[in-house]
């Protein structure tokens, strides 16, 4: 303790020299670690003889990055790192009774934030600009916000974890191809169509599996997600296979369609030409239904049905010992999650015009599932959160272009997104082993302390 | 009310696969009382309160409650009929805090008399309340029980099967529990089964009580009787466990 106390006290010269000195230390290391592998690359002439090809730029960056990051983490990220720890020592209490606007309101500034971002985007960057933001940040994040909090209710709440999430997606997702391109039934008619479909296909996954639970329920689920792909790909005559199907109809608004016929919602409006507009309509709607998954879940948490889920993730034991019927608990689970898979499996489908079981491999399941451990099992907020910034840092990572500038021109900066993926969930998994938000809010409150909170809810209001 | 049969069990014997556990076991539980059922180790006394909760169920014998025969019923259908448990080890939910435990425990009614049966928990075990917002896997050993038994009554039950509740509690607060388990008794004319293996105490409290041995009873009589009981004294009394 006392070292620590005295390294802050330090002056700060004494650092910044230290700071230097194992800085060049930690390049003159990574220097002779790195010149052999990364400085030198044998390549192949166009004699089939082997050359040397130097690289000493990569491995300049490679040293710098090395000893920069030494210097910085001596100078500025130690001495943060303790002064935190010595402040979270002394007050602990003041910091948890202190909640900054931000923190208290995050939900309702995050709606509105979402609500105002079509537009704001539109007024930056225009029209053909606002594509890559409304449709490749926005829906691309959205959809998995709203799959993660669909899982979430089975592997969060009831605790049953479920491998094959990807399936009820491709159930809701094909429910709509089929039955639109079949029958020519509406976007609207069809969501809830997918999602009592994909819910049943929930229900028809769930018995089998009722005794069972942790690893053994796992890879039953994964072989349930790897069945529905595999069916998909080989029953041709209705799935088209691996071809998939094109030119799904296309979700309207009120009847508008979002095309250039001229009772288009460009022409209607006198707008130019453009599928900007659908993407924005696309955004607001996959907000809406994300909207609702979140307020089902908060209202069933506190209904006895949600009790029981959590209940049931705790103890099965003692839960049928407290009079609660473990099977039907778990098939609501089940059923429940499953249906908001399939609701945004539809829009999946409505949003790209196009399905095969290409879009729904273990992998996707893994990405989701993972969505929901780094965001915190059972928080709302946690889950978002981490689809944001692993949705989002794929998304960010192809536009990393730049790279290429480094790392020469072939190099793709999303083919190392698992690698990506795999060292953030390790570091989260160190320093949040419950993920983001590892908290739970409980339900239940005495009289007295909901008159409170109510208090504090109209004041926010007002 | 006293003297009227509330649970009997009849011949009842139960299997783990081959083992026999149970070797026909006849209990009888009347109105209003405290009953205990004592025998040490791997005796079957869990074995019995777990069997008559329907899980594993009796390959042979029956259980009746009410004049009801339960013995093939699921176990959940069971507890509806106001049989509640605190099993053993307590069986609490770690992540959800205490007043959500009580709420589970009221979930039979819908929570119809939550806030009055909350109020009753709370003067029954004061512990409960100072830690009402508390995560149920933060609470001593103790007040886990205490949770637990407050869980099981949150319920209503006609009959209330403890499983061990002295198991790992510091003397003072076993004392407190048994107490509480007494005025429940008294007050209210709740009829408790107890296992125990802390003998004594759990003889002085009931007014009945059975020895096991080896999946059998081989003993029964009133508290007081058993108490005097050279045998008893030697198996179970006098080896130290007070």
């Amino acid at each position: 303790m006392a070292e620590t106390t005295i390294s802050t006290v330090k002056p700060e010269g004494n650092l910044v020299q230290r700071g230097l000195k194992e800085g060049l230390f930690a390049g003159a290391i990574s220097l002779g670690l790195f010149v052999l592998f990364v400085g030198l690359k044998t390549d192949q002439n166009m004699q089939n003889e082997l050359i040397l090809v130097p690289r000493w730029g990569l491995l300049a960056i490679f040293v710098i990055v090395a000893a920069v990051g030494r210097f910085l983490s001596i100078v500025f990220l130690q001495p943060w790192l303790a002064a935190r720890k010595a402040a979270k020592a002394e007050e602990v209490k003041a910091v948890t009774e202190e909640e900054g606007f931000f923190r208290k309101h995050f939900n309702k500034i995050a709606i509105a934030a979402l609500v105002l971002y079509p537009p704001i985007v539109l007024s930056l960057v225009g029209v053909q600009g606002s594509l890559k933001f409304v449709d490749n940040f926005g829906i691309q994040i959205l959809i998995y916000v709203m799959l993660a909090w669909g899982l979430n209710i089975v592997v969060g709440l009831a605790g049953l974890l479920d491998l094959g999430y990807v399936a009820f997606y491709a159930v809701g997702a094909y429910s709509y191809a089929l039955l639109s391109m079949h029958f020519g039934l509406s976007f609207w008619v069809l969501l809830p169509v997918a999602g009592i479909l994909a819910a049943l296909w929930g229900v028809i996954l769930g018995f089998p599996v009722l005794r069972l639970r942790g690893d053994y329920l796992a890879i039953v689920t994964l072989a349930f997600g790897e069945i529905i792909r595999l069916v998909l790909i080989n029953w041709t005559e209705v799935t088209k296979g691996t071809f998939g199907i094109s030119g799904i109809q296309k979700a309207t608004l009120f009847g508008i369609k979002f095309d250039a016929s001229p009772e288009g919602f460009a022409r209607m409006f006198g707008l130019p030409m453009s599928s900007a507009y659908y993407k924005i309509f696309l955004f607001y709607l996959i907000l809406a239904l994300c909207l609702l998954t979140a307020y089902v879940t908060i209202r069933l948490r506190r209904m006895p049905i949600g009790r029981a889920w959590e209940a049931l993730r705790e103890d099965e034991i003692a839960c049928r010992s407290l009079g609660i019927n473990t099977v039907t608990t778990k098939l609501t689970a089940f059923a429940t999650g499953a249906m908001f898979g399939g609701f945004a499996g539809s829009f999946f489908a409505a949003r790209q015009g196009f399905v095969s079981p290409e879009s729904f491999v273990f992998l996707e399941s893994a990405v989701i599932l993972a969505i929901v451990v780094l965001g915190g099992m059972g928080s709302l907020v946690g889950i978002a959160v981490a689809a944001v910034v692993m949705v989002g840092g794929t998304e960010l990572l192809r536009e990393m272009q730049f790279l290429k500038m480094i790392f020469g021109p072939d190099f793709t900066p999303e083919l190392y997104r698992m690698l990506i993926f795999g060292l953030a969930m390790v570091i989260v998994m160190i320093f949040k082993p419950r993920g983001f938000v590892g908290s739970r809010e409980p339900t239940a409150f005495l009289k007295e302390r909901r008159a409170i909170s109510g208090s504090f809810t109209k004041e926010g209001h007002g | 009310m006293a003297g009227q049969s509330l649970l009997k069990v009849q011949g009842v014997e139960t299997y783990y696969g081959n083992i026999r556990a149970l070797a026909g076991v006849d209990v009888e539980v009347n109105k209003g009382e405290i009953v205990s059922l004592i025998g040490a180790n791997g005796a079957g006394k869990s074995t019995l309160m777990m069997t008559i909760f329907g899980s594993p169920q009796a390959r042979s014998g029956k259980v009746v409650f009410e004049g009801q025969d339960i013995t093939k019923m699921p176990t959940h259908e069971i507890a509806r009929l106001r049989i509640a448990q605190s099993p053993e080890g307590r069986r609490i939910f770690p992540r959800m805090t205490v007043l959500e435990n009580l709420q589970m425990g009221a979930s039979l009614d819908n929570l119809k008399y939550f806030s009055e049966d909350v109020e009753k928990m709370f003067t029954l075990f004061p512990r409960l309340k100072e830690r009402q917002a508390q995560r149920g896997g933060t609470l001593s050993g103790g007040e886990q029980q205490m949770l637990s038994i407050g869980r099981a009554l949150m319920a209503r039950p006609k009959l209330l099967l403890l499983d061990e509740p002295s198991l790992g509690l510091a003397p003072l607060i076993v004392k407190g529990i048994f107490e509480a388990i007494r005025k429940l008794n008294q007050d209210e004319g709740l009829t408790v089964f107890l296992v125990e293996q802390n003998a004594f105490a759990a003889l002085r409290l009931s007014d009945r009580a059975y020895v096991m041995v080896n999946g059998k009873v081989t003993m029964s009589g009133t508290g007081k009787e058993l108490l005097a009981n050279p045998e008893v004294r030697a198996a179970y009394l006098e080896g130290g466990r007070h």
